[in-house]
């Protein structure tokens, strides 16, 4: 039962967050795909907008990975008997990087996709307009040291 | 309606946006000294030129009616369903509905009374008024169609065909705005009908009307009270001044006390102000109703500055009549 909790941890950071992602990076290749219809000479920068939302599956990714390595499935010396407190512990380490890699995936595709339009109405303010959408990323990267600092202290 | 997301088409838009004319523009076509130095300015920014034409109005409706076709055309591409801009085009039906009615009274055809750009064919509205078959039309203006129809039979008074129709347009648009779910649309639709029951109680002023006829005139309205309105009416126009003063329409004032074009343009920079905020709007339909309606606007004002030329009046006088542009 333990050992299961402690999976479920792990799938939910790579499932949720790259749902987010997914769903972000879709949303902004829409947008990024509206300029470069009207403006072809624009596809770099929105490439690179349309990108930041994609960030969150990869921590969620990685969540996953150190989450799998240490409960012992990658390496192939799973730990069977683990108990249900330590399940549950892995469980939540990967809860934070899980709910905000989906929220923030989502929320920092709308950011994207009004930078895009920026974008779209003034290609000098290229710069600006990627701080914007980078803001959100700061809560992914908390929620990402969070459960890195949990899943170790676990471990 | 609202709850899909444009994405695609809100970018495509912000980047269409860059080519509307803005108000520089505008005073530097006003400034042209010629039709060929206007139509050069505007063919620079892109506009369609007619290569054949007889005369300069000629030239100037097709340059105009191409520019109006260009953006319905993007609206198709860019939105499956389109019928959610039709709050913007009701008003060409119910235009071509009058036509149909008044044509229907003489023996010839008269192609040239209906305008294109509506949502239903005029050949099709034509034909229902004409043989009094009234089925293929949207069933809110079957009704409308047979009583203008039989009003102006039994009555002769094109005066009041025109109020029946024209209250019954602005309802529908009314209904369009609430159907589409978008608050632009709303807006639009909210101020159309306030400045249009203005335009009525103003005008049964300056014929005399009754009480009652201002009454049976006016459409609902969610900004207006319309039984004080015509009540107002009735009493003259200072009556209409002091109501308007407690209502949102009080800067109004001081446009209508100086002439009904001054009033029309109040009223359209009025809904380019209010429609101004779409242009921050990342995904929603807004900024592709502003943008319809923004696009408008411009060919409103390229029609007035271009008449303007053509007829050698005063810059002073056309500049007065241009309206403010959205970007």
């Amino acid at each position: 039962m333990g050992i299961a909790l402690a999976l479920l941890g792990a799938a939910s950071a790579a499932l949720f967050a790259g749902i987010g992602s997914a769903i972000g990076v879709g949303r902004a290749g829409q947008a990024a795909a509206g300029v470069v219809t009207e403006d072809p000479s624009q596809f770099s920068r929105v490439l690179i907008l349309q990108l930041l939302p994609g960030t969150q599956g990869i921590y969620g990714l990685l969540i996953a990975f150190i989450a799998l390595s240490n409960i012992g499935l990658l390496g192939g010396s799973v730990d069977t008997g683990m108990s249900v407190g330590t399940g549950l512990m892995y469980l939540f380490a990967c809860l934070p990087m899980a709910f905000v890699g989906l929220v923030s995936a989502m929320q920092q595709s709308n950011a994207a996709v009004a930078s895009i339009g920026l974008v779209a109405k003034r290609p000098d303010q290229f710069g600006k307009s990627m701080i914007f959408p980078a803001m959100v990323e700061t809560y992914a990267i908390l929620a990402l040291l969070v459960s890195i600092l949990a899943i170790n202290g676990i471990g | 309606m609202t709850d899909n997301h444009y994405y695609y088409a809100v970018a495509r838009i912000r980047s269409r946006e860059l080519s509307l004319l803005n108000q520089a523009f505008i005073d530097q076509l006003l400034g042209a000294r010629s039709m060929d130095e206007a139509m050069r300015l505007l063919q620079d920014k892109g506009w369609h030129m007619p290569d054949e034409y007889a005369t300069e109005s000629d030239r100037v409706e097709k340059m105009l009616s191409a520019e109006k076709q260009k953006t319905w055309d993007l609206m198709e591409e860019l939105v499956s369903d389109t019928s959610v801009f039709d709050v913007l085009l009701i008003e060409n039906d119910y235009h071509n509905l009058k036509a149909a009615v008044k044509e229907a009274l003489t023996s010839d055809d008269h192609p040239e009374i209906f305008s294109a750009g509506g949502t239903i064919d005029p050949k099709i509205m034509e034909e229902a008024v004409k043989t009094r078959d009234y089925g293929p039309l949207p069933d809110e203006m079957e009704p409308v169609a047979q009583k203008a129809l039989e009003t102006l039979l039994h009555t002769h008074d094109g005066q009041l065909t025109d109020v029946i129709i024209d209250k019954a347009a602005l309802i529908a648009i009314g209904k369009a705005a609430k159907k589409s779910g978008s608050p632009v649309l709303e807006l639009y639709a909210k101020l159309k009908v306030a400045s249009a029951d203005i335009k009525i109680a103003i005008r049964a002023v300056k014929t005399g009307k009754d009480k009652n006829f201002i009454k049976d005139a006016l459409a609902p309205c969610d900004t207006l009270d319309t039984d004080k309105l015509a009540e107002a009416a009735s009493e003259g126009m200072d009556a209409i001044y002091d109501y308007l003063a407690l209502t949102p329409y009080s800067d109004a004032i001081p446009e209508l006390k100086k002439s009904p074009s001054a009033f029309e343009r109040w009223c359209d920079n009025l809904i380019i102000r209010n429609i101004r905020s779409e242009i921050a709007h990342p995904y929603t339909i807004g900024p592709l109703a502003a943008y319809i309606i923004a696009r408008e606007n411009e060919i409103s004002t390229v029609r007035i500055v271009l008449s303007g030329l053509i007829n050698d009046l005063p810059e002073e006088s056309v500049r007065e009549r241009a309206r403010e542009m959205y970007v």
